[in-house]
């Protein structure tokens, strides 16, 4: 019989090994996958593990992806920590990106004269508003109702998916755009700045960075970071300490609201440039992946989106390429951490084979 | 000669590198009333578990009735009549009696049968108890008996219990000793576990004593005294408190017609509870577990602030509002019962726990002075004498006694006005215990009001200048310690004051 | 009058997948495991179900194939969070991103195929009675089945002793394991169970009431079982009340866009999940209800030993 036994301290070496060994059972499972479809492994897999990293303009593209992971896991990562379960992460994003595209909108309708780095801190502010305002309904829920928070945040996010189609199919649609549901496409002025003509990694890449970096000194070196993180796995040590559960509930989702708002908007001010039906494209949910694959820390969240984001590449190249459908890579993001949370048991536990030993005398 | 009973050689049970039974060996005959009496932390518990089946040994043999036994889980054990009653209770809150008493006996009896035999049990051992009750209505002594009734109807040849007049007043506890004498009688064995020494001395034939996971000694307690089973427990002579007499002074912390309804579903309101603690003194309260302490200590320490402003007042001040963090920066200060998870987070540093109550390595907008920090931890560490392997250690790599001694330690630190401390020695071996007390003496001598909430009545009798008592969330009027006796208190932990709640139910004519 | 019959033989059938999966739901919760990976497990059961009611031309068939199907994927869920005490949300979250993933994956195929011609169904001689033959008694059988379930659970839990033990379990392990009982094995039995019931739901959506697979088609009803189980304070009865209270939401809506209703579609289209918030509001608000009903162990893990 194999046993879990407890480990006096937990291993050092598997807390590092775990998410390797979690990556390597990913692969193998998905080289059986394309093994079964009659597809080479090989070539797949590389479109996957390789080709996201071949190149400068590769590299940019997988940095573009990073931004909107990093941005929702570092609010992700804060909420689970102290035990606030949003998943709803897209549903912020969603609003963000409908704050931020409309005052595009706005900017490009009223012709008003502005420069793209004037925009850059008002298209920040307005998707931190829409997504802080939308999870502060979840907050607002939890704290006044006792609400589930893990349902509400997901109810919402099919909530903001309808309210955002409602206004590409109506009030913001483009009159001149043949009845495609669709706004017009956003000013010059509008757009996020980018690092190098031609290639479309913009500055929000950098504002991720160092939100990750800032939300680190938050986490880890300030008096309220630490009280976030207590009201989770010890909730009567906060109540003894006297650190306020309803105000961790607010601030949490509050945050996390807003940095995934700030996503939203720079990815329709960013590659987008216009409003459609189809802005949500599950960022919101990779990213609960990347900040568990991340361990909930902000640095490891930015490692972890390098990862995710080469399954989102490879998913998109392997569909153009080979014809597999692009959510293979969903595929490969539940394998990883299913993977990745039965590893990290061996962190705290060691496996043991036993036998039971009454009548064996010393 | 008989076989005995139960049998047990070369038993070994490692956790770890911990080794909480080593090559431990052990006999029982029919009908003995058999003591195993250690320090927390002996191993006692573990070997119980072993015998029960619930859990497994690394080595060892145990001969039931002289003949070799296999007992893999509860199941084989209950098949060889083994029964048990366990010190936590294995009760499910939300089912009636019958149906917690059915779920400990075998599949093949009814819940009809199973209310007609706790009927027969009940009036045959004088334990009142209704099956169809649920037991979250239940009193601590009630949930026992349902314990006891489902041991019983098992018709057990060996009983186990363990620890289990730590719910029960002093006069309940003579009540259940009779009860299991009147079974040993009848030719089942029965393991008596326990670390109160008065105990073995009355009830118990034979007595095994384990220290560190080891047989010390094996005695017929009708030989021994208290001293000299304390001497066997503890491997030493028990440390003396030295004391002066208390020099109390003006009211710190007082509560008036203190009536709060409980946070917990199945807790217990506090109703009219008046208090008060001076400056310089040690106040003790008295308590059968769940009768309200866990209620008035969260009123206390600002963990539940519902209470009337004024229903609490630290130097006249209200309080009862007033969150625990503002508590304590008036003084007062709280070390909890439970160590790990509320007095400290397991998973966080020592430095960092230092957070939950201290303040003084804090910035400008809460930023951690993190080498400020850590000295204040190892100060800790150093004047308390806490084992541990650092201030970056992990509070769960420390053993109960160390925790204990670091969050009293911290409390202590901070040079509080008042102090509050729950079981302040539960747990802890006798060195760190006595340690513990010296310096909450020291405290109180250095003009400390303090506050000691605790089950164990001789340490409440060691410690505290004067006594309350608490029953069903009342508190009996004080007494100072000089002038209390043991059977006093013990009555009054049954709510028998003058106008105290066992009185008011002996008047209505039902049972205490 | 026959449009009122029609919309409650439609709320019926609408809320038949919510009821079956709802219970099983509430089986897992009963146990003490919180299986957030229900919209995941259903979306793979809906795959397999029409996959299987396609090729081998049944629908039940197709059940069969969704039942397996839940079970599976519940059981490497409950190997995971039972045996080696993984977080419970994480792990649930994980089956459900998974589910989307890869039932998109392996339902690409199946996209746009019709099943075979769908019969008529029809209670004898109750099928004929004017009002309520069209209302009640022209259903799938599956819709009796759903109700037939949640009786059988009912008497399951509250009056045999496998029941009592599942109760137990869900309010303290620790308590059930001190007597002997295999507090892993009960609670991977129970989500196995729950997984089949889940798969059961899902192969009805895409089998009998879509009937077609499309990707995401689940569209949040597996969200929405969970929440049934907080609005049915965990007692089966109530899971079917809850279920045809959504089931009639979601039929109104429709039923009022094809009225021709001067509101916008998308605005129709979210009334379930805004009902879903409303009733968790309503239902929560009252903190000590919930605690008095809710399992006393539900997503928290339990370990053996010690």
């Amino acid at each position: 019989m194999i046993r879990l036994d407890v480990r006096p301290v937990p291993s050092l070496r598997m807390s590092v090994l775990s998410p390797l060994i979690a990556l390597a059972v990913t692969v193998a499972a998905g080289g059986v996958l394309f093994l079964a479809l009659g597809k080479d492994p090989v070539r797949v897999l590389s479109m996957f593990l390789v080709e996201p990293f071949h190149g400068v303009r590769a590299l940019t593209e997988l940095g573009l992806k990073c931004t909107p992971l990093i941005l929702c896991a570092l609010g992700l990562g804060l909420c689970f920590r102290s035990n606030v379960w949003n998943i709803g992460a897209e549903g912020q994003f969603l609003m963000g990106a409908i704050a931020g595209g409309g005052l595009a909108l706005w900017v490009t309708t009223a012709s008003v004269a502005l420069s793209p780095w004037a925009f850059f801190p008002l298209v920040v502010t307005a998707g931190a508003a829409g997504g802080a305002a939308w999870a502060a309904i979840v907050a607002l829920l939890r704290d006044r109702f006792n609400a589930n928070e893990i349902l509400v945040s997901l109810m919402l996010v099919y909530v903001a998916d309808l309210f955002l189609s409602w206004l590409v199919f109506g009030p913001w649609k483009d009159p001149r755009g043949f009845n495609f549901p669709q706004t017009v496409q956003f000013a010059a002025a509008t757009e996020i700045p980018r690092f190098v003509r031609g290639m479309r990694l913009h500055w929000g890449f950098a504002f991720a960075l160092v939100a990750a970096v800032l939300m680190w000194l938050f986490m880890f070196r300030t008096h309220r970071g630490i009280q976030l993180q207590i009201g989770g796995p010890a909730p009567a040590a906060a109540r003894y300490a006297g650190f306020s559960s309803r105000s961790a509930v607010w601030t949490t989702l509050l945050v996390s609201g807003g940095l995934a708002g700030v996503a939203g908007a720079f990815e329709v001010a960013g590659p987008m440039g216009q409003l459609t039906p189809h802005v949500a494209s599950g960022y919101g949910f990779t990213a609960i992946i990347v900040a568990f694959v991340g361990r909930l820390h902000p640095l490891g969240a930015v490692l972890a989106s390098v990862v995710l984001s080469a399954f989102v590449i490879g998913g998109q190249l392997a569909q153009s390429r080979v014809g597999l459908p692009a959510s293979v890579s969903g595929v490969f993001q539940g394998i990883l951490l299913l993977a990745l949370l039965g590893c990290d048991t061996l962190i705290h536990h060691r496996l043991r084979l036993v036998r039971w030993t009454w009548r064996t005398a010393p | 000669m008989t076989a005995p009973r139960l049998e047990l050689r070369h038993v070994t049970k490692r956790y770890g590198d911990v080794v909480a039974n080593d090559d431990v060996a052990l006999a029982v005959a029919p009908g003995e009333i058999h003591a195993i009496l250690g320090e927390n932390g002996a191993g006692k518990s573990t070997l119980m578990k072993i015998v029960y089946g619930a859990v497994a040994p690394d080595a060892g043999e145990l001969l039931w009735d002289g003949a070799p036994a296999d007992i893999r889980s509860p199941h084989d054990a209950r098949a060889l009549g083994i029964a048990m009653v366990f010190q936590h209770f294995s009760l499910f809150d939300s089912l009636t009696v019958a149906e917690n008493v059915w779920l400990g006996l075998s599949r093949t009896v009814s819940l009809r049968e199973v209310v007609e035999g706790i009927r027969g049990k009940a009036a045959e051992y004088g334990l009142d108890l209704d099956p169809h009750r649920p037991v979250h209505v239940l009193s601590v002594g009630e949930r026992q008996r349902v314990e006891i009734v489902r041991a019983l109807l098992a018709n057990p040849r060996l009983l186990i219990l363990d620890e289990p007049t730590a719910v029960l007043t002093p006069q309940a506890a003579d009540k259940l000793f009779e009860t299991l004498r009147k079974l040993a009688a009848t030719g089942c064995s029965i393991l008596y576990i326990s670390h109160k020494l008065h105990e073995i001395v009355a009830l118990c034939h034979q007595c095994t004593v384990l220290r560190g996971g080891r047989v010390v000694a094996s005695c017929d307690p009708a030989r021994e005294s208290t001293a000299s089973l304390s001497r066997l427990m503890i491997g030493a002579e028990p440390p003396r408190l030295e004391r002066r007499p208390a020099s109390a002074g003006a009211i710190a912390l007082s509560t008036r017609e203190l009536t709060l309804e409980s946070h917990d579903r199945f807790g217990v309101a506090l109703e009219d509870v008046s208090l008060d603690v001076r400056a310089g003194e040690i106040v003790g309260i008295a308590g059968v577990s769940g009768n309200g302490q866990q209620e008035l200590l969260a009123a206390l320490s600002g963990e539940d602030p519902r209470a009337d402003a004024g229903a609490i007042q630290l130097f006249g001040q209200p309080i009862g509002r007033v969150g625990a963090a503002a508590r304590r920066k008036r003084g007062l200060h709280f070390v909890p019962e439970e160590r790990l998870g509320r007095g400290a987070v397991p998973a966080l540093s020592l430095a960092n726990n230092m957070l939950l109550t201290r303040k003084e390595a804090l910035r400008a907008f809460g930023w951690i002075d993190r080498a400020a920090l850590r000295d204040q931890a190892s100060g800790v560490l150093r004047r308390y004498w806490v084992k541990a392997a650092g201030p970056s250690a992990a509070a769960r790599s420390l053993s109960g006694g160390n925790l204990q001694k670091y969050i009293v330690g911290r409390e202590l630190d901070a040079v509080p006005k008042v102090l509050v401390v729950a079981q302040p020695t539960w747990g802890v071996d006798v060195g760190a215990a006595s340690q513990i007390r010296a310096e909450l003496v020291a405290l109180r001598d250095a003009g400390c009001a303090v506050l000691v909430v605790s089950e164990e009545l001789e340490e409440l009798f060691a410690l505290a200048d004067r006594l309350h008592v608490i029953a069903k969330g009342r508190l009996s009027p004080s007494i100072p310690t000089a002038e209390a006796t043991v059977e006093q208190i013990g009555e009054w932990m049954s709510g028998l004051w003058a106008g105290g709640p066992g009185q008011a139910a002996a008047l209505a004519g039902g049972s205490p | 009058m026959s449009e009122v019959a029609l919309l409650v033989a439609a709320t019926l059938a609408a809320g038949t997948p919510l009821a079956i999966a709802g219970l099983g739901l509430l089986l897992n919760e009963r146990a003490g495991i919180l299986n957030l990976g229900a919209e995941g497990m259903l979306l793979i059961s809906a795959v397999a179900g029409f996959a299987a009611a396609f090729h081998g031309g049944s629908e039940w068939l197709g059940f069969a194939a969704g039942a397996a199907a839940g079970a599976a994927v519940a059981a490497v869920f409950g190997w995971l969070v039972v045996w080696l005490n993984t977080n419970q949300y994480a792990t649930g979250l994980a089956v459900s991103l998974f589910g989307s993933g890869f039932s998109a994956f392996v339902g690409i195929d199946y996209v746009g195929r019709q099943l075979g011609e769908q019969r008529a169904h029809a209670v004898p001689i109750l099928g004929e009675l004017p009002f309520l033959g069209p209302a009640l008694f022209r259903q799938h059988p599956m819709v009796y089945v759903a109700v037939a379930l949640v009786g059988a659970a009912s008497f399951f839990l509250y009056r045999t002793r496998a029941g009592l033990v599942l109760r137990a379990v869900g309010e303290s392990p620790q308590s059930a394991h001190a007597l002997g009982y295999g507090v892993r094995r009960i609670r991977l039995a129970a989500v196995v169970t729950g997984g089949a019931l889940c798969g059961v739901a899902g192969a009805f959506l895409s089998v009998v009431y879509t009937p077609l697979w499309v990707e995401g088609m689940v569209a949040g009803r597996g969200w929405i079982a969970l929440a049934l189980t907080v609005f049915a304070t965990w007692r089966p009865a109530r899971i079917l009340l809850g279920a045809y209270l959504f089931g009639g939401v979601t039929m109104l809506q429709l039923h009022l866009q094809a009225q021709g209703v001067e509101l916008p579609s998308q605005f129709m289209a979210m009334l379930p999940y805004v009902a879903t918030v409303v009733v968790l509001v309503l239902i929560s608000r009252n903190p000590l209800w919930i605690r008095l009903n809710m399992p006393a162990s539900l997503g928290k893990p339990f370990f053996p030993g010690a």
